[in-house]
């Protein structure tokens, strides 16, 4: 479909089909993407996972051709593309505010990418194609509807259509959720997600919610001031990050900050202010270092009568299937516990006020480099 | 307040209006309203100089007009595209250009058009291969036409670039990533949102040059445009006839001017 602007090469299932290289990307002394190197395969699911600032939306802008990185190579089926403009590039995006063009009605915004093709494609083509793209996002029979009389969820599934009619090689949404209220995001993520398994298009999400990534990606990469700190499945980066912020910004986690005493095999000891606490070593610590000692509130443990932390409850927050309290120990400061529901059946419910016992296994604690 | 308010409104449309009532007088004096009558307009329209005149001034308002909508709408996409000093200069320039007074205008306009055709006509003369005297530059229909395009091409640079700061630039991203060439994305997405600034800068243009005297006045040369007329026949004394000519030229300005209004509310919806 693209073979006239697009040079193509040999792909495999085994090759990326985009990669950056090194790909920098400076605003006179500001650095907006530092060195990244990334592949990203064929049919995968990929977001770019990090705060606003963080260089992800840079990145996504370097595929589409918008940026060209000042440093560094890009990628695209193993071509060097860096300076291929966007409309060359066999790629098309979900914009954050959908970028609708006003002055055309759904089936003409739908079918613009089509009809830029040269020699032009029949009209009868185009209307089938934009009637089974319609269909493909739950809209029929909206073809004449004007955009400014569509809700935001319909204008975002016609934003979807008019990237999704081209079959493009990836598919990038920038932030394409951010203006849906909660349950229409809900609904929205679980269709983007059978949509990309049924076409198996790679698609590439930039997102500042840890949930949306969390729940959709196949991978997840997480940005930091113009570089990738972590890349990985949703439930590696849960469970095994490499970094304070990582395991800060992918769910939540306390931190009790020590001195690292003594390692042994995968296991180390962090002198905290109650005495030595065990856990896992979540990467290259030293001994004598200052780190932090993060656990899930979802791996602690919270008893009327027994645990290795006297803890009194300070607050609790009903969150439907669990429960969030926020705990005291005189030592440990304030951290958080979360008590499922099944749990609370067993042991009963918490009070504020009330003085209980908290603790955890080493397995669940992971000790990491305070940064 | 309110009083004064009314009072300001008054002393600066009553005059107009009664311009307008009287246009409609069926004596022959211009201050003393005997019976209504359309025969003025009808005196005035088929008064030879009258229709040269005004055939003079359309020719003038739709060529800058349409000069200025071409070439401001190219400079203010090219101003949008630039950075740093040069855009804050050429942007102060621009509203200069539109602050300064008609009379400025017109006498400098003048001397640097007398001066260039100075330089250039001796040099014509000296490589003109053909017998016979060459031709000499002078003003005329060319000169005025060009001295309201410099003026009108401020205005629609104003009105357009206003209008392309209000688009968003997702929407040329967009076409560009859906495969749209440059010009493309240009004839398809850029030119149609801009559109109602260009046509509303077109309108004011047009406006500005059928209802110019102070500029033609000096750079027009032998041309009577309709306000030098009406400036030169008042020297004879004001008849019905110059009231029915100035309510036909403020009835079209208005019409123009509510229409360009029109353009520039239209919001783009969605």
């Amino acid at each position: 479909m693209h073979s006239t602007a697009y040079p193509q090469a040999p792909a495999s299932d085994q090759n990326p089909i985009a990669e950056f290289r090194a790909a920098s990307k400076h605003y006179g002394e500001v650095v907006a993407a530092d060195a990244i190197s990334l592949s990203i395969m064929p049919g995968e699911f990929l977001s770019f996972l990090g705060p606003s600032g963080c260089g992800k939306t840079t990145a996504l802008r370097m595929l589409a051709g918008f940026e060209a990185p000042t440093s560094g190579e890009m990628l695209l089926d193993g071509v060097r593309v860096n300076d291929l403009p966007p409309h060359k590039r066999p790629v098309n995006m979900v914009f954050q505010h959908y970028a609708l063009f006003p002055h055309m009605n759904v089936a003409d915004n739908i079918s613009y990418g089509l009809r830029q093709q040269r020699p032009k494609p029949a009209a009868a083509f185009v209307a089938q194609k934009v009637a089974e793209t319609l269909e493909r996002v739950r809209l029929p029979g909206f073809d004449t509807r004007r955009i400014w009389e569509m809700s935001g969820g319909q204008q975002q599934r016609v934003a979807l259509a008019r990237a999704l009619i081209n079959q493009p090689k990836i598919l990038l949404l920038d932030e394409p959720m951010a203006a849906l209220d909660r349950k229409l995001r809900r609904e929205m993520q679980i269709e983007l997600q059978s949509l990309q398994r049924a076409l198996g298009i790679t698609f590439v999400l930039v997102t500042h919610d840890q949930e949306e990534a969390l729940s959709m990606s196949d991978r997840i990469c997480i940005m930091r001031a113009g570089r990738i700190v972590q890349i990985g499945a949703p439930r590696d980066l849960y469970d095994a990050p490499n970094s304070r912020y990582v395991a800060d910004f992918v769910g939540k986690s306390n931190f009790f900050e020590g001195t690292l005493s003594s390692v042994s095999g995968l296991m180390g000891a962090v002198d905290l202010p109650t005495g030595p606490g065990r856990g896992r070593l979540g990467q290259d610590v030293a001994v004598g270092r200052k780190v932090s000692l993060s656990v899930r509130p979802e791996q602690i443990y919270l008893s009327p009568t027994g645990g290795a932390f006297a803890v009194q409850v300070r607050n609790r927050i009903f969150l439907g299937e669990h429960t969030e309290y926020l705990v005291n120990n005189p030592s440990l400061g304030d951290f958080l516990v979360l008590v499922s529901r099944q749990t609370e059946a067993t042991l009963g419910a918490f009070d504020p006020g009330q003085d209980a016992f908290a603790d955890w296994t080493p397995e669940a604690a992971l000790i990491l480099n305070n940064d | 307040m309110r009083i004064y308010a009314a009072a300001v409104y008054l002393f600066l449309y009553i005059p107009i209006g009664i311009i307008a009532l009287f246009s409609f007088s069926a004596g022959r004096n211009a201050s003393e309203f005997a019976g209504f009558s359309l025969k003025w307009y009808g005196i005035a329209l088929h008064n030879p100089f009258v229709v040269e005149a005004l055939r003079t001034s359309f020719t003038v308002a739709a060529s800058s007009a349409i000069l200025a909508a071409v070439f401001g709408t190219m400079a203010a996409l090219a101003l949008q595209g630039m950075t740093g000093r040069i855009k804050v200069l050429f942007d102060a320039l621009i509203y200069i250009a539109v602050m300064i007074p008609g009379i400025v205008i017109g006498i400098s306009t003048l001397i640097a058009i007398v001066t260039v055709f100075g330089w250039l006509n001796p040099l014509i003369a000296a490589v003109w291969p053909w017998d016979g005297p060459a031709p000499q530059l002078a003003m005329g229909l060319g000169s005025l036409i060009a001295a309201h395009t410099l003026f009108n091409m401020a205005l629609v640079i104003i009105i357009v670039r206003a209008r392309i700061a209000g688009m968003d630039r997702s929407f040329t991203e967009a076409s560009a990533d859906l495969y749209a060439t440059p010009f493309g994305t240009f004839r398809q997405i850029t030119l149609p949102l801009i559109l109602p600034g260009i046509l509303a800068g077109f309108l004011l243009s047009f406006t500005f040059s059928f209802d110019d005297f102070i500029i033609a006045f000096f750079v027009a040369g032998a041309n009577t445009t309709l306000p030098i007329y009406v400036f030169s026949s008042i020297r004879r004394g004001v008849t019905p006839e110059i009231n029915a000519i100035g309510t036909m030229v403020l009835t079209l300005s208005l019409i123009l001017l509510v229409t360009a209004q029109g353009f520039l509310q239209r919001k783009r919806k969605g």
